[in-house]
């Protein structure tokens, strides 16, 4: 009685084990991580890169996988909320890189989380690709951090000439978040580069307030009586109407620029008309688009019912990148820090990749040379393709 | 001559930026004190009441707007957003009380102290739940006019805050010095185990103060829909926060000093953003609030008993 129970746990146990997948094909599956505000201070820049990464997933799974060499891999998303925030953006990409196994991530999307996260993929030599983040500290001297996008000093020259080329203003004053990366980076470059143009003093006011300020009024009053012709903000989308409405309520008549953090949808519908008239530059615009990049913005709005912003756009672009860059690698092994090290170097040597926010060349720091694009939001309240500018 | 006339003028303008900015802080920071006046702790969730009421106030008055704009005046819209938002709120300022405050009443102080953390925390994260963390912007309750006034910019929206913040501080004086139920607050603020014996519960006084700051707050927060119009769950923090700084520095307890701390601090605030590089703000102006505090530990009209008794 004994022998026949030992005997049949015996063969239940083989059966068992040359059932189960670990002794058929093994299988591969090909994680992407995404680091993404999906709550916190811009939970909308979350929710466009989500939607973007979506987007592609399903074009992938449409193709029953991702090919590498001759193979094809399932693909899953991890996608990661760091809500807004420096330590959890850091955290994510540990556990991502750590515990789940990704082949590459996409994200953080703002310098405040993608300089600090930056480090943690760099040091485990794992590909991060930041679609947004315009610092340039995000990529220095870290071999395995590449950006989607160009540079806080590229965007602050683009600016300044714009201004110059467009008013043939002379006077300018800034208004920006000291404690804040991004606006604090772009204010510096902006002033640097206007001053070169216009001399010494040519930034007649230099006004900052700190994250969660809601009352500029003080500043404004600075700004208003120095006598500046164009107010430079490089602000993102819950400051900007604030800063315009009060800006117009203490008498200030001249244009208000800023840079592409103002891209996101909700700019325009927090702020209105108020709003309407006004520059920035940014990566890509909706309206007035061609080929790929109005491909995907229609079939975006389609699914999601409103127009992309430029970080589901550049998001898209940093997942074909990425995907590129795993197809390039030619062999996925298995062996995730061998697979990691492959893609880090088919990704540095991609060349003139078309992405639908304009052609990218890495250079040696994995920043992208691309073109900025100025635009202007339209009295519909739509984002308007103004004028290209490129380096 | 010139240059002194824009002077004054520039110093005015200021003035009147300072006096909406403080008009926030002193509306709100009267909660803190009411609070602290009966129950000798303050109510750290005050200023996440204050986001709360300004969420409640954003539905009544998109609700309002949906349903009278076409027929009734302006005004009478804003005045019933007012007064349905102030009760409404109200019954927050109770929940506080009762499901946070109550239960813990004879606990040790830091244990109720942190009770308005932790509220304050559940209200920000079940806003976030509710309403997702998308940013609202709050409807203008009345179209925005600017005038200009011997060259100082005016708002109509500016001027009606000032005022309204006014009244509603009047309101209260009369209030707390005139009614039945304002004696019992004095009273409970005085001496809080010898006035329930004459027949006045706390369990009623408490729930009233609690609820009419947070009808003030309520108020506030319309108005501050109005100056700033974009909402966030987190929105009550930073002005909760230093509001309870103008609550200490008017005198624990005080609503005068309250009302005029917080008008004081928005005078700091503006002010030294005007002098000073405005990166400096913050800093300077709250080494100035630390100055203050080094020679007036008590505030300024910080009563002799209050400092003695507990936190």
């Amino acid at each position: 009685m004994r022998k026949i129970t030992v005997l049949i746990i015996v063969a239940l146990a083989f059966a068992l084990a040359f059932s189960s997948p670990a002794f058929s094909a093994r299988k591969t599956v090909i994680k992407i991580g995404i680091n993404a505000p999906m709550t916190g201070d811009i939970p909308k820049v979350g929710e466009g890169s989500k939607y973007a990464a979506l987007l592609w997933l399903e074009d992938i799974e449409k193709a029953g996988g991702l090919e590498v060499g001759g193979k094809k891999y399932e693909v899953e998303l991890v996608i990661e909320d760091n809500e807004s925030k420096a330590e959890s953006a850091v955290k994510a990409n540990m556990k991502m890189i750590t515990q789940d196994d990704v082949l590459a991530i996409v994200g953080p999307q703002s310098s405040k989380q993608a300089v600090p996260a930056g480090e943690v993929a760099n040091k485990y030599k794992t590909v991060m690709i930041s679609p947004w983040s315009t610092n340039p500290a995000t990529t220095m001297d870290r071999p395995y951090v590449f950006r989607g996008c160009f540079l806080d000093p590229f965007q602050g020259p683009v600016v300044a000439n714009f201004i110059t080329e467009e008013f043939g203003y002379t006077k300018a004053a800034v208004l920006y978040d000291v404690a804040s990366d991004y606006p604090k980076g772009l204010a510096e470059v902006f002033k640097a580069a206007w001053e070169k143009k216009h001399g010494a003093g040519s930034v007649v006011a230099y006004e900052s307030f700190t994250t969660k300020d809601t009352d500029f009024s003080s500043q404004l009053t600075k700004i208003v009586k120095s006598g500046a012709q164009v107010l430079f903000t490089p602000q993102y989308y819950n400051e900007v109407p604030l800063i315009v409405q009060q800006a117009k309520d203490l008498g200030w008549k001249g244009p208000i620029v800023g840079s592409d953090s103002w891209g996101s949808a909700e700019t325009v519908e927090l702020c209105g008309e108020a709003c309407y008239g006004l520059y920035f530059s940014s990566h890509y615009a909706a309206a007035g688009a061609k080929g790929a990049t109005k491909a995907f913005i229609d079939r975006y709005t389609e699914n999601y019912g409103y127009i992309p912003d430029d970080v589901a756009a550049l998001t898209w672009d940093a997942l074909k990148l990425a995907q590129q860059a795993i197809q390039d690698s030619g062999k996925i092994t298995g062996r995730i820090e061998k697979d990691r090290a492959a893609v880090r170097d088919s990704l540095a040597k991609i060349k003139n990749f078309a992405g639908i926010t304009g052609n990218m060349t890495f250079t040696e720091e994995g920043d992208p040379i691309k073109c900025a694009v100025i635009v202007k939001i339209n009295d519909n309240g739509e984002y308007e393709f103004y004028k290209s500018s490129c380096p | 001559m010139e240059a002194l006339i824009e002077l004054v003028q520039y110093i005015l303008q200021n003035v009147i930026n300072a006096l909406q900015r403080g008009s926030f802080y002193a509306v709100i920071s009267i909660g803190y004190s009411m609070v602290y006046g009966v129950l000798m702790l303050f109510n750290f969730a005050h200023g996440d009441i204050f986001m709360v009421g300004t969420y409640i106030g954003f539905g009544i008055a998109t609700l309002f707007l949906a349903l009278f704009a076409g027929f009734l005046p302006g005004p009478l819209i804003f005045l019933a957003t007012v007064i349905v938002t102030m009760f409404l709120a109200s019954w927050v300022g109770v929940f506080v009380e009762v499901a946070g405050y109550r239960p813990l009443r004879s606990a040790p102080r830091a244990s109720a102290a942190i009770t308005g953390l932790m509220i304050g925390i559940i209200f920000e994260t079940g806003i976030l739940i509710l309403l997702g963390a998308k940013r609202l912007s709050f409807p203008p309750l009345m179209e925005s006019v600017s005038y200009k006034v011997w060259g100082i910019y005016l708002t109509n929206v500016k001027v009606i805050i000032i005022i309204i913040s006014l009244l509603l501080m009047l309101a209260l004086h009369t209030f707390i010095q005139k009614t039945k139920w304002g004696m019992a607050m004095r009273a409970m603020s005085y001496d809080f185990l010898a006035v329930p014996l004459m027949g006045v519960s706390i369990n009623v006084i408490a729930p009233l103060t609690f609820a009419v700051g947070a009808g003030l707050a309520a108020v506030a927060g319309i108005l501050y829909g109005q100056a700033y119009p974009i909402l966030d769950p987190y929105m009550g923090v930073i002005i909760g926060w230093k509001a309870f700084v103008a609550a200490i520095l008017g005198g624990r307890g005080s609503i005068k000093g309250a009302a005029l701390a917080g008008y004081l601090l928005g005078f700091i605030e503006i002010f030294v953003a005007t002098i000073f590089p405005s990166t400096l703000r913050d800093l300077i102006a709250y080494s100035i609030i630390l100055l203050i505090l080094t020679y007036r530990p008590r505030g300024f009209f910080g009563m002799e008993h209050s400092t003695k008794l507990r936190l």
